[in-house]
């Protein structure tokens, strides 16, 4: 029995979903990164060697918590769709879906934790 | 045609390949990308610590001013660094500059060699001045 589909038709649908989408996104928050991962390294060193009360001093300001608050938004995003591509690189059975869902898991989790930790520190309780 | 078994080798084929200064690139931003990834870890730690209360702190505290802590931190920020330029010359390709042979082995020689320059750099600073 003969195929009658033609051979665009049995490639459509194999590839990646929404792939332009996600070459967009992972450029869209790199271009962002350079800038925000920039102030975050700077500000990592002048804290690194800061007291307690120094570290809550500056993360009261609030061009810090915003700051802040925009290198996590944007880093999760970017680290998220990177790591997918590196799943569905080296990953082929099983254990590519389950990857998949916990490489997202882990993202916004690391997310969720350190906005509610700048949210907590800028409004100073 | 669409049915034949194509014995072509499928990525990660590295070995068959010339160990190249642009090969060696991109691993190093794959690597450098995976780090950074776990390493967020690290950071829900220090954020969550700071904003828990003093003795959480000090403990974190205590970890990053280690010597493993300290080593840590100098390789976190050379791989965000790193992984910086190395993106940075992903948009100069993208927008279609520096892909003849020559001039991508010169740029991936020079993102390395920045890359480590300026961990340097700011490390010497905080040293110097922190």
């Amino acid at each position: 029995m003969s195929d009658f589909r033609t051979p665009l038709r049995r490639v459509r649908g194999l590839g990646p979903a929404g792939g332009t989408e996600h070459f967009w996104q992972q450029r869209l928050t790199a271009i962002a990164n350079v800038f925000l991962i920039t102030f975050f390294v700077i500000l990592l060193l002048t804290l690194m060697n800061d007291s307690y009360e120094g570290v809550r001093e500056a993360f009261a300001n609030p061009f810090v918590g915003i700051a802040m608050g925009l290198v996590v938004i944007s880093a999760t995003i970017h680290m998220k769709l990177g790591m997918q591509v590196i799943i569905e690189d080296y990953v082929h059975g099983g254990a590519k879906l389950p990857l998949l869902i916990l490489n997202t898991f882990f993202a916004i989790a690391v997310a969720a934790a350190c906005l509610f930790a700048i949210v907590k520190m800028s409004f100073g309780v | 045609m669409s049915d034949v078994k194509s014995a072509r080798p499928l990525s990660p084929h590295l070995t068959i390949y010339r160990f190249r200064p642009t090969m060696a690139m991109s691993i190093v931003h794959r690597i450098t990308g995976g780090a950074l990834y776990v390493g967020t870890i690290l950071l829900v730690w220090w954020l969550v610590a700071a904003a828990s209360g003093p003795d959480a702190f000090a403990t974190a505290s205590a970890f990053f001013g280690s010597i493993i802590g300290q080593l840590i931190l100098f390789g976190y920020t050379w791989a965000l660094i790193h992984h910086m330029f190395g993106g940075i010359r992903h948009f100069a390709w993208d927008m279609g500059h520096a892909i003849s042979k020559e001039t991508s082995t010169k740029l991936a020689l020079a993102t390395i060699v920045a890359s480590l320059a300026v961990t340097v750099l700011l490390w010497l600073g905080i040293l110097i001045f922190g």
